[in-house]
């Protein structure tokens, strides 16, 4: 589904990724490990084309992606979880925000209610609809910004250190949906015991390079 | 960081920041824009259209009368209009307080400074009967406005007035920036807090000196870089949910009946104000 080859990229001088070959098919659920600053981020941003490389191709659901336009069309078919909840979340009721999505991509409001309704109700926050985003607790805040991006349907999630401040009891929840979702996914995590009950196939950037761990 | 156009607009940008536990009980300080949209009354289910057309033609029918028994029957308008709203009323006079500190400054000079008949005299100073009355004015047409502000603004979320601006025919770029600089605004308040509150448990006391200056000049400096990286993020996070330079909104705003009689009413009312003068 995603097939990355030889991808370099460079912050100033420092190459981050330095010929890098990774790619996830149909079921894989990958965990993405990796000091810090050793571009795991950027891994995940140059799949989402929020970055882009300086060399090396970019392969998404068999298409080459090269040009913003060729992104804007699988963004939403990929979903990606930002390691700071409050990036995610913008609008003022968590209603408006899991509905963004799903307006984006062309739901008219009662369907994006329907479906927010919906994710809301799998990931156990009925009742959440009219409260304040920015009022949340951190908890309940990844929570929503993980409905804000399950809301879109998507067939592959990229969660960027999900669990990072999270307490235990959040933490379970975060494995236990994981573990109930019927989709492929990276997961970039410092998190051992999280990476290895919520993923089937473990990689360790390191130099610019990426290996199975 | 490279996205074009997108990067410059969205400088202005930003979401809510962390409002949360990190530095809940020391100075905090929430900043609360949008308290009054969240009632659930005829007023906050109007159509934000005509909100913002009758809170236009109400102004300046306030603002162009100049006598003071019109502007306080004026008044009556919003004050029924909040009592409708049922929003909290000492919140509601909070705004209005904080508004009438800058009429403040004109109640205590005009009486003294706008010429007019003299009916009081503190040695070289004389209070004018004309400066007094004027200053009246001034005071009950700003008060009446900023009612009608809160009113009928103030109950709808700064989202659907965006919104309604949009389909008002307002050009989408003026209207994304004013979205913007409300979030902006928020931002700033947040962070500005959090900074400062850093500073204090650091020790720092604001004084007249160089290292005042210097601290609040990074502080300020700081603000501004971390706004950007921030609005860079939710730029971002919000084109990874598919957004493509247009806000859609959940609720669809069809004029019902309640809007044609509060844009009825208030367009004869002001109309009457117009006659009255």
């Amino acid at each position: 589904m995603i097939r990355l080859q030889d991808i370099r990229f460079r912050y100033n001088a420092r190459y981050v990724l330095d010929g890098l070959d990774f790619s996830i098919g149909l079921g894989d659920r990958v965990g993405l490990v990796g000091p810090n600053g050793s571009g795991k981020t950027t891994l995940c941003h140059i799949v989402m084309g929020l970055s882009f490389p300086e060399s090396g191709t970019v392969e998404i659901f068999g298409k080459n992606r090269v040009k913003e336009t060729d992104f804007s069309e699988i963004r939403g078919r990929i979903g990606f979880l930002f390691q700071d909840a409050d990036d995610q979340l913008f609008c003022p009721t968590v209603l408006e925000d899991v509905a963004f999505g799903p307006l984006n991509m062309g739901k008219t409001p009662a369907d994006a209610k329907r479906i927010v309704r919906a994710t809301l109700t799998t990931l156990r926050l009925d009742g959440f609809e009219d409260r304040i985003t920015y009022k949340l607790s951190g908890g309940e805040k990844r929570l929503v910004s993980l409905a804000t991006v399950l809301a879109m349907e998507p067939e592959i999630l990229i969660l960027d250190e999900p669990t990072n401040g999270l307490d235990e009891e959040t933490t379970e929840r975060i494995i236990e949906i994981l573990n109930g979702l019927q989709l492929s996914y990276i997961v970039i995590s410092h998190d051992r015991e999280f990476v290895n009950r919520t993923t089937n196939k473990l990689f360790r950037i390191a130099k610019g390079k990426i290996a199975p761990a | 960081m490279d996205w074009g156009f997108g990067s410059r607009f969205s400088a202005l940008f930003d979401a809510p920041a962390k409002a949360g536990e990190e530095n809940s009980g020391f100075g905090k300080t929430e900043m609360q824009i949008e308290e009054f949209a969240l009632g659930n009354s005829i007023i906050h289910r109007l159509d934000p259209r005509v909100k913002i057309v009758v809170t236009f033609i109400f102004s300046i029918m306030v603002a162009v009368t100049n006598s003071i028994a019109t502007a306080a029957v004026a008044m009556i308008l919003p004050v029924v209009l909040i009592l409708t709203a049922r929003v909290d009323l000492v919140q509601v006079l909070r705004r209005v307080a904080v508004v009438n500190t800058f009429v403040l400054f004109l109640c205590v000079f005009l009486p003294f400074t706008y010429p007019g008949r003299t009916i009081l005299s503190f040695g070289p100073l004389d209070v004018h009967m004309e400066g007094l009355t004027y200053a009246a004015l001034i005071t009950i047409k700003s008060n009446a406005v900023i009612l009608m502000v809160i009113a009928l603004l103030g109950t709808s979320p700064v989202f659907s007035l965006v919104h309604a601006l949009s389909r008002m025919g307002l050009s989408e770029k003026l209207v994304h920036l004013f979205f913007f600089c409300f979030r902006y605004i928020h931002v700033i308040h947040e962070e500005y807090h959090r900074l400062s509150n850093a500073m204090k448990m650091r020790g720092f006391k604001a004084g007249t000196n160089m290292h005042t200056y210097r601290s609040y000049a990074y502080l300020m400096g700081m603000l501004l870089v971390r706004s950007f990286d921030r609005s860079a993020r939710i730029f971002a996070a919000m084109k990874c949910r598919a957004f493509k330079g247009r806000f859609y909104v959940l609720h669809d705003y069809r004029m019902k009946r309640g809007d044609y009689l509060l844009a009825a009413t208030s367009v004869l009312f002001s109309c009457c104000l117009l006659i009255v003068k």
